[in-house]
């Protein structure tokens, strides 16, 4: 039964949708068309889905600062660690967490869920990790962020429905509980160790907070403190009175080109660990 | 519940720990975790009752009550950007609260499959970007060489020189928080859409309810449980709001509108380290944080019987 006002409400729908879709995907051509643009032509304002002035030069000429890779690198390592060690705490404590007759596991529960609605605030964490000498460490960037508290009741959520009856049937015969663990949940649980994985590898290799408070060293930094001070210094150059009108454009199309080569990982596998959030994000949902 | 005796109760741990105790010991390094990086910094508040100076005892030196909290209560400074932060935080919630409903409507009014796969894969895209990366894109649509210009410039109008303009600010913040949010928040929606009762569709069409009726009286309420435990946790994160992205994206000519609680507690604290003072503000703004999300889940199980734990 499709009646007209419906049909014409399609229509409307299908314009709202494609203009949803173009409103998204705007700003990515544009910062593609600025990092392949030449400065001038930036600079006067002509790009803006198209390259103007097409050149490789920007790109030759960030990826030839050595300190652009040693802080690239930076954030694969500790991105790498950051998520090892997550992902060893969270199954660990979710496991746990999963047993409905554990004596104490309420309490286990509320310890972590408190902790998303109160948290000690910016300033007795920065004195904490201070004080404990991570500064100037990757541990600093690692170990605050360690649990998060979202991610432990996905997969909380996860091992609660996976069948009683198989770690029954493991301590029948004999399984201690890390060997149940190890041997019978862990290889059932294959998806959500990717989904965990995918979570925190995207979140650690986005972070620049913790890089940015704690790291004080230029040849410490993640990519993404990189990027920040080029932003930071570009917008601090604007403030002031800009003697030379090139500099401050070169900073313009540098800028796109960092943006486009830090983002860039992330949109290639985009495609592929979409679908893994979105149902890491429902089991979530359905339970949490 | 009864109260066991405490010897039973000591008895029945002692077993516990004896059944479980590889459950409980694979539980000490996730609790140590909690217990140093979130429960210790709690307790570190306490600098915010004491005189602390870098370098000197990390618990403070003496005590000196509330005089900062007084302090803070009686800065102007304060108050402008607590206000900021209402400004920033409503119209936040204003926007970035409804439009992912409306949009998971629409999608859910989709009924090719690929194309609504599409819009979905698309509109999740900003999601998955740094913040530093979002306020780069952000930075340079809207500088004065920027798409944002060139189109004012195409229709007669002079550049505007967005960064620096206090008044253009809040729009700017959010707007690319629409950006990066609206689409990824459609997901549980739309998880809650499938899990209408079709058969409540098919009483309406019986009763004759058309399309937008149909949405009003079953969509909307099918979906209402996800719409009040999204509302109840953005009201309580209202106060931190956009603490990064403003970090970013501000700067000393837009403190004015952009400045909010915490931007302007990590300026007082860790730049210019005023660590008790900062300290002060950042414990008012985490109790009213716990105290806004405690309220409104009170609220929103009363009204309508949907709460979060």
């Amino acid at each position: 039964m499709v009646t007209r006002g419906y049909r014409v409400f399609q229509v409307v729908n299908a314009i709202v949708l494609t203009v949803v879709v173009v409103v998204t995907l705007f700003p990515f051509v544009n910062i593609v068309a600025r990092s392949f643009s030449g400065e001038q032509e930036i600079r006067s304002g002509r790009v803006s889905l198209i390259p103007r002035g097409f050149n490789i030069e920007t790109y030759r000429h960030v990826m030839s600062d050595s300190m652009f890779w040693t802080n690239y690198r930076n954030t694969v390592l500790y991105t790498v660690v950051a998520t090892a060690v997550s992902i060893v705490l969270t199954t660990c404590y979710a496991y746990v967490l999963s047993k409905r007759q554990l004596k104490g596991r309420g309490l286990l529960i509320g310890i972590a869920i408190f902790t998303m609605f109160f948290n000690g605030g910016l300033i007795p964490n920065y004195v904490l990790v201070s004080s404990l000498g991570l500064r100037n460490t990757l541990w600093a960037i690692v170990l605050p962020n360690a649990i998060n508290v979202f991610n432990l009741l996905v997969m909380k959520a996860f091992f609660e429905s996976l069948p009683v009856e198989l770690e029954e049937a493991a301590a029948v015969d004999g399984a201690s509980q890390y060997g149940t663990l190890w041997r019978i949940v862990l290889p059932l649980s294959k998806a959500i160790l990717a989904t965990m994985l995918l979570f925190y590898a995207v979140s650690f290799w986005n972070s620049w907070f913790a890089g940015f408070l704690y790291l004080d060293r230029q040849e410490l930094f993640p990519v993404t403190v990189y990027l920040r001070n080029l932003i930071a210094g570009a917008t601090a150059g604007v403030d002031q009175t800009a003697t030379s009108d090139s500099a401050l454009q070169i900073a313009a199309s540098i800028q796109a080109v960092t943006i486009v080569l830090t983002m860039l990982p992330i949109m290639l596998v985009y495609p592929f660990i979409q679908r893994y959030f979105v149902s890491g994000v429902m089991l979530g949902a359905v339970k949490g | 519940m009864t109260q066991p005796r405490p010897e039973a109760g000591r008895r029945t741990w002692r077993a516990a720990v004896r059944r479980d105790w590889q459950l409980y010991s694979l539980a000490v390094l996730p609790l140590l975790f909690f217990v140093v990086f979130r429960y210790l910094p709690m307790l570190g508040n306490v600098i915010a009752f004491r005189r602390y100076s870098p370098g000197g005892d990390v618990l403070g030196e003496y005590w000196v009550g509330l005089r900062y909290f007084k302090m803070f209560l009686n800065d102007p400074s304060f108050w402008q950007v607590f206000a900021n932060t209402l400004i920033i935080g409503g119209l936040t919630l204003l926007f970035c609260f409804p439009l992912p409903i409306v949009l998971a409507l629409l999608l859910n009014e989709v009924r090719t499959r690929w194309l609504k796969g599409f819009v979905q894969t698309i509109s999740y895209l900003p999601h998955f970007l740094s913040i530093v990366v979002v306020a780069g894109i952000v930075l340079q649509v809207v500088s004065v060489d920027g798409v944002v210009n060139q189109g004012l410039t195409a229709v007669g109008h002079d550049a505007i020189s967005f960064i620096q303009e206090p008044g253009w600010f809040r729009t700017i913040y959010v707007s690319s928080e629409v950006w990066q949010t609206v689409g990824w928040g459609t997901i549980l929606y739309l998880a809650a859409l499938t899990t209408i009762d079709a058969d409540l569709y098919q009483a309406a069409l019986v009763d004759g309810a058309n399309r937008w009726r149909q949405t009003w009286h079953v969509t909307l309420p099918g979906i209402r449980p996800t719409m009040m435990t999204l509302l109840v946790l953005n009201i309580g994160t209202f106060l931190a709001v956009g603490f990064e992205k403003i970090l970013l994206l501000a700067n000393p000519l837009t403190y004015p509108t952009a400045d909010v609680i915490s931007t302007y507690l990590y300026r007082v604290g860790i730049v210019s380290g005023s660590f008790s003072y900062a300290a002060a503000i950042g414990l008012f703004e985490s109790v009213i944080g716990l105290v806004l999300v405690l309220g409104a889940n009170r609220l929103s199980r009363r009204l309508v019987g949907t709460s979060l734990w």
